[in-house]
């Protein structure tokens, strides 16, 4: 089966760089700001999901997949006007699933990450849509078909920065 | 315990986790402050994060602008001469505009001072640069490089010179956040031109500002501008906003909203003006301009206006009178063309009322035998009518014969002569003047 883990090798933890910790979710954060000002319709684009989703499935770990979503959701909560909190919370939501998913399947597989992504950005905005429009009151309106698109621009893009990203880390045994 | 704990780890983690931004979010909104929004630890955490982030937008988008000056400036310089010289017309008949604009302006501050209404005026701005925004379609929040050591505070109107883009929410020292007209949390307040409908402005749940909560009205048309309230408190009054683009009805009961397209490109922002500076008095620097412009308006109508000397006009086959007449300051009347045969309708063919007889016929052989000797000479018709009394008949026409003296006594009222339309009193009219009454340019002169 093609998303399900067949050896160790494939469920080997990755691991990455300490700077690329933090200058990888930095920089998403500053092209998704820089990009969206000049380039129409990135704003469909939310590249810090794709980051917490990319080291949550190629690390495996619930717990720091969870932690890392919430530091890079709450920075991109810095650079809007919500409270903060709500890219927060979304995101470690995400973090926690894709790490625990990423556990029982292949992430390796080009198919498999565009499906994941594609399925975890869809969970975000559903998180999001219950935290705005129900327990903050806020006006968020669920454009269905809008959705399907972003979900799948994320998930091409998604597929062409893992790969990028794939080559900074260093495989642990 | 401990295996519960173990087992459980990352569920309870994610859980610990969620609790904990939950009640970080209740904090912030069950006590907004509106003085300062996000207080302590999380105000300086957005701090750090725009911080962070901005130093290296405001680097690219610093070299960006460079380059694109660099080609701008020096390399892309085709067709500026010509795109000059049509600047500089359109220049002139901006400045006419500005003058008739400037006079409606005077009047409409009478009016308001009328009314008692104060309006308030742009002192002072800012301009910034538009260095990113929020990133996401649920946050229209714009990244400016201005902060508070350039004098930016909360809730100050932010605009181009197409319209309104929004009013600065969070201010840094270096950067400011700009909430933008179109996000769905912002407001202001509007008034539609024509019709003087005046709503709410805010953005839809897509990012396009529409006026909320009208009451259904067939006036309302697509394209009417809309301009700002000055209700709000925020944005000055007649700040361009953008123009109507179509009425949709809401969901539940029977208001509607009118979809506004915004005079601002929102999508599409670089440079801002920040107003920070505002008052309820026509600046010092507002009211020289204004004069001015005045003056300026006056001067290129004059150079475009026809004026006595005309190069491109016909060559004048009469003599110039104007020295002459100068000297009374009356214009010399408008003669009819001499005929070639008097008859019983020629101004001069027709007896003094005086020598009038009651019955009497009055032929045209008779007078013109009384005048043999003038028909053969062709007499100028008495411009008695129009004539004051200081005017003089020989000078006034040399190149016609002198007309002969009145043989009566008994005068018509002289009419005043420089009319309105006269091009001579206009000469020396600047356009913001009164023109000068026709009674006061010849004043009639004991006429009869």
């Amino acid at each position: 089966m093609v998303l399900m883990a067949s050896s160790r090798h494939e469920v080997g933890a990755k691991s990455f760089p300490l700077v690329i910790y933090i200058v990888v979710p930095l920089l998403a954060l500053g092209l998704q700001s820089l990009l969206s000002l000049h380039l129409a319709r990135f704003d469909l684009i939310d590249l810090p999901l794709l980051v917490t989703i990319y080291y949550a499935i190629t690390q495996r770990e619930p717990v720091s997949a969870t932690l890392v979503g919430t530091v890079i959701g709450i920075a991109q909560d810095g650079l809007t006007h919500h409270a903060l909190g709500i890219f927060g919370i979304s995101k470690a939501v995400i973090g926690y699933m894709a790490a625990s998913l990423g556990v029982r399947v292949d992430t390796e597989n080009h198919g498999a990450r565009l499906l994941l992504t594609f399925g975890f950005t869809l969970a975000q905005t559903a998180v999001l849509w219950m935290l705005q429009r129900h327990m903050l009151g806020q006006p968020y309106a669920w454009h269905g078909f809008h959705e399907i698109i972003r979900a799948a621009a994320n998930a091409l893009l998604g597929v062409f920065l893992f790969a990028l990203l794939d080559l900074t880390r260093r495989t642990e045994y | 315990m401990e295996s519960f704990f173990s087992r459980y780890r990352n569920a309870l983690v994610l859980i610990a986790v969620l609790v904990a931004q939950v009640i970080g979010l209740a904090v912030q909104v069950r006590r907004p402050d509106p003085n300062s929004p996000d207080k302590g630890g999380v105000r300086l955490i957005r701090s750090w994060v725009v911080g962070v982030v901005t130093p290296p937008e405001m680097l690219l988008h610093g070299t960006g602008k460079g380059i694109r000056g660099l080609w701008s400036n020096y390399v892309d310089l085709i067709h500026v001469r010509k795109e000059n010289k049509q600047l500089k017309s359109e220049l002139d008949h901006l400045r006419l505009e500005e003058d008739s604009l400037a006079e409606d302006a005077r009047q409409g501050q009478r009016l308001q001072a009328l009314l008692g209404f104060r309006e308030k005026y742009v002192y002072q701005t800012v301009a910034a640069q538009v260095i990113g925004t929020s990133g996401t379609e649920q946050s229209h929040v714009l990244l400016i490089d201005k902060g508070s050591r350039d004098g930016i505070k909360p809730d100050m109107p932010v605009i181009t010179p197409d319209g309104i883009v929004g009013k600065t929410r969070d201010v840094f020292r270096h950067t400011s956040q700009v909430l933008e007209v179109s996000d769905a949390t912002s407001g202001a307040g509007v008034i539609l031109e024509r019709t003087r409908i005046r709503g709410v402005l805010r953005g839809d749940t897509w990012g396009q500002p529409e006026i909320v909560s009208l009451s259904p009205d067939e006036r309302i048309q697509r394209g009417e501008p809309v301009l700002t309230s000055g209700g709000d408190a925020i944005y000055p009054r007649g700040l361009a906003v953008g123009t109507v683009e179509r009425v949709v009805p809401q969901p539940e009961g029977t208001l509607v909203n009118v979809l506004v397209k915004p005079a601002a490109n929102l999508s599409r922002l670089e440079e801002v003006l920040v107003i920070t500076s505002t008052g309820e008095e026509m600046p010092a620097e507002m009211q020289q301009d204004l004069g001015d412009a005045q003056q300026k308006a006056s001067d290129v109508l004059a150079e475009k206006l026809p004026s006595r000397i005309d190069p491109n006009a016909p060559p004048d086959t009469q003599p110039d009178t104007s020295k002459e007449s100068a000297d009374d300051a009356v214009t010399p009347p408008v003669r009819p063309p001499q005929p070639l045969h008097p008859d019983h309708f020629t101004p001069s063919g027709t007896p003094p009322a005086a020598e009038l007889v009651p019955g009497q016929k009055i032929t045209n052989a008779q007078s013109s035998v009384e005048g043999g000797s003038e028909s053969n000479a062709p007499q100028p018709p008495k411009p008695e009518t129009s004539k004051p009394q200081t005017s003089k008949p020989q000078t006034s026409t040399p190149a016609s014969p002198a007309p002969k003296p009145p043989r009566s006594a008994a005068k018509p009222k002289p009419k005043p002569t420089a009319t309105p339309g006269d091009p001579a009193p206009k000469q020396n009219q600047t356009p913001g003047q009164q023109p000068p009454a026709p009674a006061q340019a010849t004043p009639p002169q004991g006429g009869a």
